[in-house]
């Protein structure tokens, strides 16, 4: 933009993070397709392997569908710095002037726009497969486009302590999923209380308020986490 | 004229129980290259992973125009350009896609001067074809393309000439030294001899780790 190298400043750098891991997720279309594929297809096994009854997915739907939806972030959030760490662009970003903790929130939204934010789109549809009563998917939407952001940024927590070992799949969840339950709990009973007839606007407060906590705090404990695991 | 940019005092640092470097006491000025000598396993690597702040597991005191690094962490960031044992160069993106989001972290380059810089590392042509169908060396060269984008005045480069051939090498010396010339500073590690009179410094690890 400027020719003025001192002008430049730490957005710009955020947009171009944004945009390189947008970019790296267009050309590994699988990293995509992967949370999504696993999402469908565990949902799309219940009516098969529980019951096909009306009554029966109905009442699981909810449930289903968010213990599935935690599952494909949880799965897909060991790969959040994995491959920066191989190639040495990890060290370039700890080393750089910008603010660790914007450059962690660009990854981290990159991160949640090729995962999190699939899934919440696709949720509709599946919902519509388990039964699950029409007033019940907007705050199904709604849950899950809250409760995802949080749990990817959660997972970056636990992706970054764990992205120095080799093999960190069992310590990545141990580590994050204490964490993810408040977000399950109440993204589930937000949709499960829609259906009962009552509003849904409490859940979806706590869900605002987890957000806002994991989109102000989590990204400092990601970028010490991974000062940490660099130094290994 | 010349400032004293870096101070290093009393560093030492063990790892897996072997004592790497005690004591060892060097400082660098501006307009200086350092070469870093020592045999493979001497801590080379390391003590470009300690200055740089990657590391911290040292004992000693390292000071940066005069302030205990620590302290000036965010300044010392600002003119720091760091080139490291892996190149940080992605293999699914294309060398100019790999020069603007790097160079991005410091300041906002052309398209232009990404153009300029991958023609001067011999790039011309490649610059629109994903890394990993490039060889080791071209990727290397990629990384130190940056070299000629950034307009930081500290460069520390770990290996710098790895995987690049006779002429490559020979090229990026002479940018070093007419880098030099101009007040730049290079703390490398190397094993190859480099030739700039009056301004190269060296600091052999090989005699403090045995």
């Amino acid at each position: 933009m400027s020719e003025n190298k001192h002008s430049h400043s730490a957005f710009d750098s955020f947009v171009n993070l944004f945009k390189r891991d947008m970019l790296l997720a267009f050309r590994h279309r699988s990293d995509i397709a992967n949370p999504l594929i696993f999402f469908m297809i565990v949902v799309s096994l219940f009516p098969l392997g529980v019951s096909p009854s009306r009554e029966v997915l109905a009442q699981l739907a909810p449930g289903v569908i968010w213990v599935v939806a935690l599952l494909a972030c949880l799965l897909s959030s060991d790969g959040l710095f994995r491959n920066d760490f191989d190639d040495g662009s990890l060290e370039l970003l700890l080393l750089s002037p910008q603010p660790l903790y914007i450059l962690v929130i660009a990854k981290v939204l990159a991160h949640w726009c090729i995962t999190g934010l699939p899934v919440t789109l696709f949720a509709p549809l599946l919902g519509v497969m388990m039964y699950l009563p029409t007033e019940g998917l907007m705050p199904l939407v709604g849950s899950l486009f809250l409760g995802t952001i949080s749990l990817s940024f959660v997972g970056g927590i636990g992706a970054g302590l764990t992205v120095g070992l080799r093999r960190s799949g069992v310590l990545l969840s141990l580590i994050v999923l204490p964490l993810y339950t408040p977000v399950l709990i109440f993204g589930s009973s937000a949709v499960q209380s829609v259906i009962h007839g009552f509003g849904a606007s409490g859940q979806l407060a706590v869900l605002g308020a987890f957000l806002l906590m994991a989109v102000t705090l989590a990204p400092l404990a990601i970028g010490a986490a991974l000062r940490i695991s660099v130094e290994g | 004229m010349t400032e004293t940019l870096l101070e290093i005092k009393n560093l030492r640092c063990e790892r897996e129980e072997r004592v790497l470097f005690d004591q060892l006491c060097f400082s660098v000025d501006a307009g200086q290259v350092l070469q870093i000598e020592g045999p493979n396993g001497s801590g080379k690597t390391t003590l470009l992973r300690i200055i740089s702040g990657l590391s911290s597991a040292y004992e000693g005191d390292i000071y940066w125009r005069g302030q205990p690094i620590r302290k000036v962490r965010t300044d010392f960031y600002h003119d720091l350009h760091y080139l490291g044992h892996l190149p940080g160069v992605k293999a699914a993106l294309t060398p100019r896609e790999n020069l603007r989001w790097s160079c991005a972290l410091e300041a906002e380059d052309s398209d232009a001067q990404i153009e300029e810089a991958l023609d001067k590392v011999d790039l011309y042509g490649f610059e629109d074809l994903p890394c990993f169908t490039l060889s080791a060396g071209q990727q290397r060269r990629v990384a130190i393309a940056r070299l000629y984008l950034t307009a930081t005045p500290f460069w520390i480069l770990d290996e710098p000439f790895t995987a690049i051939d006779l002429r490559g090498v020979a090229e990026l010396e002479a940018m070093l030294a007419e880098r030099a010339e101009r007040g730049g500073t290079v703390i490398l590690t190397t094993h190859h001899q480099l030739d700039m009179p009056g301004r190269l410094k060296k600091v052999n690890l090989g005699g403090e780790a045995q």
